[in-house]
């Protein structure tokens, strides 16, 4: 009912419509209200006739031009500079191309206040994505004035001021409940990650740190550091190397345990299954910094008990420094993997687990009848079930377990220490690398070209998983 | 014939009977051995966590799973001595923001996008899809930097909005995946009755979607207690950090002579947080799965 009512109800007004835009000259092409709007936005509804329109996309443009005026330094016969003229637009787009002119120096009368080049640069950020916004309404604007002119001209009846705002209002519902959201995404997630793709493009590290110092675009710079100086490459390999080893390892191993762990509970010969499975979920329960930190203390060389265990025993004639000798690294890194394997298996067998629940009695039924023995059921029956429901948690989990930093982190915050490697140590992973090159060394613009490359191997391996599931096609 | 048979047949079936039950009990044995070594393997460092923390001595060399002379100092000397009850608040703090926030914004917005067909809809699930791709510490490190010179670190209320718009991408693929799968029709039926369309939400499709609703919750209340990268980076002075942030530089600081306290704050961090998991491990791992096939 309500939908026939909305289009019958502009009815009259079309009318009124054809009449109004006659006296603006019949004739007129499409393209000349198009570019009014485009000169002076909502000029070209104006000439079509159509006042709420131009006042709405006027709106517009007089809190452009106020904002910017308002917030700057305008006024008559100035000498124009955008770093001391410039309002919050014209200033922005300068701080940003040039990062800031005026380093802070000692005169006479103190500190003279210099340019931040970050707090320009994000300022220039947040008004570009401003103007971006902004450039759709203008965009929006010549398209409407050019398409209600080229309406009219073909003698169809044009959608008046009032009807077209309706039929906004409608639709904008959806995007008045999405805009917290989005405005916390804007401002929390996508100007962060647009300002750390710049950073990689820039030279703000512990030698040029603003307000002291000014910072400078140097294009791909550290990208060529990372790269082509061998320290730095030597480095980046072999954090890659053993973060793939560590990826693939980490997955390989939980899930194994996991899924044989669910099989055993599963089979009818164990007793008290749930018993069982409650204890095996508790290192998944426990919050996983704790148990990390109390493996560190248990794998302590100096004082922990599993050293000294192995001396009580007469396994080893002296304490074994785990984490800390750089003669044993991969000492360090079998420790780490098993550490994980405890903290990792409990979650892949609580989902086999609900996957073996589900498949019927009777395939089992049926293959022994057909004369397979238990392995044969297991490869035949169980594994290709429970894979293909398992797969996409597979891939997250090696997606995961190559941002693993938790592990590392408090396990062994990356050490044994490697003299050949950049603020690294052995088992230090590509984020742990990069956590101590943002926070310890403050390198932030080589933590961002690694910030970059995590991305890129991520995302790749993102979109491939993506790819096969259902999620691309529902868009 | 038949004699023999009758007379052979149970004696030779009670011996292939008989092997196969020894082989059976075997197995048995063998099974649950193998339950019995993973059970002590998984149950033994909790166990000496656990221990230390009633152990009467403050030092690492000296921690036992089954402590002697059991005391309650330690728990004491954590309250009084240290600023773990300060940092235990804090943590809640997040949490309860974070729980709130995470679960409003990301079931609306779930809502929207499986329900509701407009301009720039498919545009902004991609640019979401690929915003879920970007690891949450890469946007931290950057949320450091612009923090650092804006002047806006050590703020708990920054903290938890931060680590809301970080989960809001991947919680909001959820909460759509989920409400893709309810029936339209008793949204169309409300609809004909005349209800607004947050009517509908409210009272329609919100208590449909309870179960995604719980696992975001527990998700997002959990995070706050056991994240180290985003604290790390965005909180400073010691009376605004969180028990994980606290539990860290106990255990770094001092390393040999305070160990029992850590053990202590430990059991305290971990106990909720593990008895909130077992009860609701359903939700959570059909949550997993929920978000994996969704991508």
């Amino acid at each position: 009912m309500t939908t026939t009512e909305t289009t019958e109800l502009p009815a009259p007004a079309p009318d009124r419509a054809t009449r109004g835009p006659g006296r603006a000259g019949p004739g007129l092409p499409a393209s000349v209200p198009g570019i009014a709007s485009g000169l002076v936005w909502g000029a070209g509804q104006l000439i079509n006739r159509q006042a709420g329109k131009a006042a709405f996309f006027f709106a517009f443009f007089a809190a452009l031009i106020g904002w910017e005026i308002a917030t700057g330094n305008y006024y008559a016969g100035m000498q124009f500079t955008p770093r001391l003229n410039g309002g919050f637009f014209v200033r922005g787009l300068w701080g940003l191309s040039t990062l800031g002119t005026q380093p802070r120096e000692m005169t006479l009368t103190g500190l003279t206040e210099g340019d931040n080049s970050i707090v320009l640069m994000a300022n220039g950020l947040i008004s570009l994505l401003t103007l971006a916004l902004l450039a759709v309404v203008w965009i929006w604007s010549i398209r409407d004035a050019a398409r209600y002119r080229a309406d009219l001209n073909t003698g169809r009846r044009p959608e008046t001021s009032r009807g077209y705002f309706s039929r906004l209002w409608e639709g904008a519902f959806a995007y008045i409940v999405l805009s917290p959201g989005l405005i916390l995404i804007v401002f929390m997630s996508v100007l962060p990650v647009l300002f750390g793709i710049l950073v990689a493009f820039t030279d703000y590290n512990r030698d040029n740190l603003p307000p002291k110092n000014l910072v400078h675009w140097v294009g791909f710079e550290n990208f060529a550091t990372i790269f082509a100086v061998p320290s730095w490459t030597a480095t980046f390999t072999g954090i890659l190397g053993w973060t793939l080893v560590w990826a693939v390892l980490a997955t390989v191993t939980t899930y194994a345990a996991g899924l044989l762990l669910a099989v055993v509970l599963a089979s009818r010969r164990v007793r008290f299954p749930r018993v069982w499975r409650s204890v095996f979920l508790l290192p998944w329960a426990v919050p996983a910094i704790v148990s990390a930190l109390v493996f560190r203390s248990m794998f302590n060389g100096q004082f922990g008990p599993v050293s000294q265990w192995l001396v009580d025993m007469g396994i080893t004639d002296e304490r074994v420094y785990w984490f800390t000798d750089p003669s044993h690294p991969s000492l360090a890194r079998a420790v780490a993997l098993l550490v994980n394997l405890w903290l990792g298996f409990p979650f892949f067998m609580a989902l086999v687990g609900g996957v073996l629940a589900n498949i019927p009695d009777s395939y089992y039924e049926a293959a022994r009848i057909d004369g397979a023995g238990p392995l044969q059921q297991f490869r035949h029956i169980t594994v290709p079930i429970v894979q293909r429901t398992v797969a996409p948690l597979i891939v997250l989990s090696f997606v995961s377990n190559f941002n693993n930093f938790g592990v590392i982190y408090f396990l062994t915050e990356g050490g044994p220490d490697n003299v050949e490697y950049r603020f690294a140590g052995s088992t230090d992973l590509l984020v742990t690398w990069l956590f101590k090159l943002t926070l310890d060394n403050r390198l932030y613009n080589i933590g961002a070209v690694m910030s970059l490359v995590i991305f890129v191997i991520v995302g790749a391996i993102s979109v491939v998983n993506l790819n096969r599931t259902k999620a691309i096609r529902e868009l | 014939m038949a004699a023999i048979s009758v007379r052979t047949g149970p004696r030779r079936r009670r011996s292939v009977e008989g092997r196969q039950r020894v082989r059976d009990g075997l197995t048995d044995t063998l099974i649950h051995l193998l339950l019995l070594v993973v059970a002590v393997i998984v149950i033994f460092p909790l166990l000496w966590v656990v221990g230390s923390s009633f152990g009467p001595s403050g030092g690492l060399a000296n921690a036992s799973p089954v402590p002697e002379n059991a005391t309650f100092d330690n728990y004491v000397h954590l309250f009084t001595q240290t600023n773990y009850g300060r940092w235990y608040l804090n943590s809640l703090y997040v949490a309860v923001i974070n729980m709130v926030g995470s679960v409003g914004l990301s079931a609306l917005c779930g809502w929207v996008f499986a329900r509701i067909r407009f301009r720039g809809r498919k545009a902004s699930m991609l640019g979401i899809l690929i915003l879920q791709m970007f690891p949450s510490f890469l946007t931290a490190i950057a949320v450091y930097m612009l923090f650092l010179n804006f002047g806006l670190l050590d703020s708990l209320t920054g903290l938890a909005l931060v680590s809301i718009a970080a989960a809001l991408p991947y919680n909001t693929w959820l909460m759509k995946g989920y409400t893709d799968n309810l029936p339209a029709s008793l949204d169309e039926a409300a609809a004909l009755d005349g209800a607004g369309r947050l009517t509908i939400f409210r009272k329609i499709v919100l208590p449909l979607m309870r179960p995604m609703l719980t696992f975001v919750a527990i998700t997002s209340f959990t995070v706050p207690w056991m994240d180290f990268i985003l604290p790390r980076l965005l909180l400073q002075s010691s009376g605004k950090q969180t028990v994980a942030l606290g539990l860290f530089q106990m255990i770094t600081d001092q390393y040999s002579n305070d160990f029992t306290t850590f053990a202590a704050g430990a059991v305290v961090l971990a106990v909720p947080i593990t008895i909130l998991y077992i009860a609701l491990q359903r939700h959570l791992v059909t949550g997993a799965m929920a978000g994996a096939e969704k991508g």
